[in-house]
């Protein structure tokens, strides 16, 4: 098992009502020299959150007290850039377990699904009445419910449905990986191997 | 069934698909570097599997090193730590390894078509996303994120479900002084940088038969910042000119047997797409972004767009505007600049260099710019050296470095200040991404070589 896994989650929510927001912003290339996967969340947006001095910056959604959970709501085309899956271990490691937003950019949403962190696409509409509902009472809760691939803002009748495809479900469900699933067939990788044409 | 090039080569590296699910996708050539293969390399580790293919996977330092003194211990701890756990990986698991200072060593998708590694018809990956370069062969190629990689160190696969096509066609010709990243910039500017998100892209007409393996890169590479997984172009006889006789390359009977694959690979007439722009060459003009995205792109010639012009995201356009200091309705002509980057894997080639001399010959550097001209290879430095281009760049007052990403992704020295402008032959202008605070504006050797002598955002054109 690679990570946690992942049913129904019912918190609040970080809004950060931005659009095209990069992995060069969610976490920017200075901090990729890791060679653990440690601390990434410390520097989850690093430059929004701090002051080139490290003093955090009070206008920034994370550094206000009044914010918080375990879902971050993004705006259009969440994700953009570079393929560094440092930006999901950073969003994880912060402690989110779910982005919603009405787009996701590929590598992104592929990175975030291979480490447990649930990308929810839904419609312009729904991510704005999620935004709306934030924005007039921060305690507002979401409810993601994957199982049934839905997702409420909890005592209101507002919701929307996403997709997920089935593998990828049944791996979020049971806090698979990728790869268990190929070294389950690596003899027929093997004989696949033997006759490529290159 | 009519196929698309696309199409013929992910089908024949399926080795199964998952009913209502990705498929398993074998993958020829992997490339990996030091910053997204460390924790990789852990991961292999932790769960005690060996590399299944070491001989299919290629390891080049890149990302994170020094651009000047190379001979000499990187200082950055981290980075060295980081160099150092590449070279040890790759020890560990009998992988090549062209690390600092090895003469093969240079940006990852520099180097791969370089000594043949990349080849029409195979599948490519590595943990960069624009990793979309090696397209320009006719390879699938695109970027991975670190559990891909360790899936491909582990199985040679990974999950992939198939991208919807796109096909982008541009017939004409190009008109004097615009060059491929031009055409590039161009297209992004038209389909923004989310409007190919969920395919792969093939690029198609007479613009990019006409264009060479060097700017055929150049455009795939690109393919990325649309949001495209990766982009294409079907193999000719430029193609099969460029690799013959490298050192990955095919020789003899395995030439031969490769050929005959190679040869099936274009779309068939009549092949659908689910998406396609057709666009004329000669409406593209040299081309420099303005804002914080690579979508955000004009005619050098042209105004900044007014926010009531796009179609919305006006909030998020303004406070684009605010860090880069400009604001709407203003012309990109004359503006000034502070800093040139030339290098990277969009343009770091020696066709990008012979660019730059071309226009600064017999000029000299603006006393106001700071100007790093880093190559993508030692090739492509040993190259600029025997082409006697050094002269040309000693006498107009630029200094050349030694090969790496570099400015690209400013994770070694190479910073540009906040606050500072730069004209930059690179990939991205998002915020930071050449340094915290620091104001790029992309364009092609040829703008970035204008503003090198004049100190402002000059139109080539009126240069050479
Ligand atoms: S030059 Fe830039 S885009 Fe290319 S591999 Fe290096 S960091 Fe990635």
């Amino acid at each position: 098992m690679a990570y946690d896994s992942f049913h129904t989650l019912k918190s609040t929510a970080v809004p950060l009502p931005i659009e095209n927001v990069d992995t060069d912003q969610i976490i920017p290339a200075r901090f990729l020299k890791a060679t653990e996967r440690k601390g990434f969340g410390d520097n989850l947006f690093r430059d929004w959150r701090y002051n080139q001095d490290n003093s955090p910056k009070a206008d920034f959604v994370l550094n206000n007290p009044t914010y918080s959970g375990k879902i971050l709501v993004g705006g259009r085309n969440f994700g953009s850039g570079s393929s560094r899956e440092h930006a999901a271990w950073a969003v994880y490691d912060y402690g989110f377990r779910c982005v919603v937003s009405s787009f996701f950019a590929d590598i992104f949403k592929n990175n975030c699904l291979n480490i447990g962190v649930l990308p929810v696409q839904v419609s312009p509409e729904f991510l704005n009445e999620v935004f709306e509902a934030i924005d007039k009472d921060p305690k507002t809760e979401l409810i993601v419910d994957l199982p049934n691939q839905k997702i409420q803002i909890a005592g209101t009748q507002s919701s929307n449905s996403f997709e997920i495809n089935s593998y990828k479900k049944e791996n979020m469900l049971n806090g698979y990986d990728d790869i268990d699933f190929l070294n389950n067939i690596k003899s027929e990788i093997q004989d696949f191997a033997n006759n490529t044409p290159l | 069934m009519k196929k698309t090039l696309f199409d013929k080569v992910w089908d024949s590296h399926v080795v199964k698909s998952i009913e209502d699910g990705p498929d398993v996708l074998f993958i020829d050539r992997h490339m990996i570097h030091e910053v997204t293969s460390p924790v990789a390399f852990l991961g292999l580790k932790n769960r005690a599997l060996p590399v299944l293919f070491p001989e299919k996977t290629f390891a080049t330092a890149d990302h994170n090193t020094p651009t000047q003194n190379q001979h000499l211990p990187v200082a950055d701890p981290l980075s060295r730590n980081q160099l150092k756990a590449l070279e040890e990986n790759a020890k560990e698991h009998g992988i090549s390894y062209w690390g600092l200072g090895h003469k093969k060593n240079g940006i990852v998708h520099v180097v791969g078509p370089e000594y043949g590694i990349t080849q029409p018809g195979a599948t490519i990956v590595c943990g960069d996303s624009h990793t979309s370069t090696h397209g320009a062969f006719g390879a699938i190629a695109f970027g991975i994120g670190t559990s891909e990689v360790e899936m491909v160190l582990a199985t040679q696969c990974i999950l992939q479900p198939k991208p919807k096509k796109m096909r982008i066609t541009i017939e004409g010709s190009l008109n004097h002084g615009v060059t491929p990243k031009d055409v590039a910039l161009f297209i992004i500017s038209k389909l923004t940088t989310s409007g190919a998100t969920g395919y792969f892209v093939e690029y198609a007409g007479e613009v990019f038969r006409s264009l060479s393996m060097e700017g055929r890169m150049t455009v795939c590479n690109l393919s990325i910042e649309m949001g495209a997984r990766g982009g294409m172009i079907a193999p000719d006889e430029k193609t099969f000119e460029y690799i013959k006789g490298r050192e990955f390359t095919p020789e003899g009977a395995a030439w031969d047997k490769a050929m005959n694959y190679w040869e099936t690979l274009h779309t068939d007439e009549g092949a659908i797409f689910d998406k396609e722009y057709v666009f004329d060459g000669s409406e593209i003009d040299p081309m420099i972004t303005f804002g914080t995205n690579p979508g955000m792109g004009i005619s050098i010639t042209k105004a900044i767009p007014k926010a009531e012009e796009l179609e919305g995201g006006a909030s998020t356009y303004a406070k684009s505007l605010a860090y880069m200091g400009y604001n709407e309705g203003e012309s990109m002509i004359g503006k000034p600049i502070d800093y040139v980057f030339i290098g990277s894997c969009t343009n770091g080639r020696i066709e990008d260099f012979r660019a730059f001399a071309g226009v600064v010959k017999g000029h000299k550097r603006a006393a106001n710019v700071t100007a790093w001209l880093v190559p993508g290879s030692h090739k492509v430095l040993q190259s600029i050296k025997e082409e006697g281009l050094i002269e040309i760049f000693e006498a107009a007052d630029f200094e050349l470095r030694e090969p790496g990403c570099s400015a690209c992704l400013a994770m070694n020295d190479d910073k540009i200040p906040a606050g500072k402008y730069a004209v930059s032959t690179s990939n991205r202008n998002f915020e930071g991404r050449q340094g915290p605070g620091a104001r790029t504006l992309l364009a092609s050797p040829l703008v970035a070589a204008a503003a090198a002598i004049t100190g402002k955002i000059t139109d080539p054109r009126t240069l050479i």
